[in-house]
């Protein structure tokens, strides 16, 4: 039975630390290949769009970054809930290393927004639902970086970071259904199970664009979250193992 | 299957040329700069803790 195979042993950041590290440029290379064949795809093939002409490209950047945004979120919900309610140590770990990645893909929705309203809607920003909601979301990645750097002891700093996060998901929901809820400028979901208002190759590039930017997201974290590990246990016998054993 | 009919219209993009390349390089900018920044902290950390070890271990041995 000491043998069995058990999945409770990756939690621990001993385990997690060298599997994370190996496993960073599998990461890094999945999102190139998905990257290059997404640009590929919907810069070169995709063809014209009949409304909004070659503009329209920039959706391959756009949708990607603010799904990413939403999706860093949930998950960093996800952790803080795991925290809450079990304690563990990694969790408050994997949502401070997914925090900058999520603020800067909020970000880059909102500016590859601004350039897209720009030449279609005539304005580089609207206080409409979805851009207002979005905005919000990066107020809430910065808050919560803000609020765990700003407490010393990590154990409250996870705390009231995990409940900063709880408390703003709620956002998340707004800013998907804004464009229903609301009546907006901004235009509707492109994708749509039932029937899809875009072209096969836009659809394509578009979410090959997405795998990429969500195996870059994977990766980054990994990168921080090893950082934060050695770091955080820097008093740890694995971690002077880690230190003295000249691994990088 | 190639969209564009010389590479001049490919930069144009339609007139929407500016607006396409700045996303498209404010995105590779970020994303070339944030594994950059992510790597020189693990390393800055690493050799910061390495010799917080060796500090210790010359106070235990004294």
């Amino acid at each position: 039975m000491k043998d069995r195979f058990n999945l409770y042993r990756f939690a621990s950041p001993a385990t997690f630390y060298p599997l994370a590290g190996a496993m960073i440029p599998y990461f890094v290379a999945v999102s190139v290949v998905f990257g290059l064949a997404g640009l590929w795809l919907g810069m070169l093939v995709a063809p014209t769009d009949f409304q909004q002409g070659e503009g329209y490209r920039i959706i391959f950047i756009h949708v990607p970054a603010s799904w990413m945004s939403m999706f860093i979120y949930l998950v960093m919900a996800f952790w803080a809930a795991i925290g809450l309610a079990f304690n563990t140590r990694l969790s408050g770990m994997m949502a401070q290393a997914l925090a900058p990645t999520g603020a800067l893909m909020a970000f880059l929705s909102l500016l590859t927004g601004a350039l897209w309203g720009k030449p279609m809607w005539g304005a580089w920003w609207v206080w409409d639902a979805r851009l207002t909601s979005e905005l919000i979301l990066l107020f809430l990645y910065i808050g919560y970086m803000a609020l765990t750097a700003a407490i010393d002891d990590n154990r409250r700093s996870d705390k009231a970071g995990a409940l900063l996060l709880l408390v703003g998901v709620v956002n998340i929901p707004i800013i998907y259904f804004s464009v229903k809820w609301w009546n907006t400028l901004h235009q509707g979901s492109s994708v749509n199970l039932a029937k899809s208002s875009m072209a096969t190759t836009m659809l394509w590039g578009m979410l090959l664009m997405a795998m990429c930017f969500w195996m870059y997201s994977i990766a980054i974290a990994f990168m921080r979250v090893r950082t934060i590990m050695l770091e955080r246990e820097r008093n740890t016998e694995w971690v002077k193992a880690v230190l003295t054993g000249g691994e990088k | 299957m190639i969209h564009w009919a010389s590479f001049s219209d490919f930069i144009a993009m339609g007139g929407y040329g500016f607006y396409v390349w700045s996303s498209f390089g404010a995105t590779a900018l970020i994303m070339a700069i944030e594994p950059i920044i992510a790597s020189r902290n693990h390393k800055t950390t690493i050799a910061r803790l390495k010799r917080q070890i060796r500090a210790e271990n010359r106070n235990t041995t004294e």
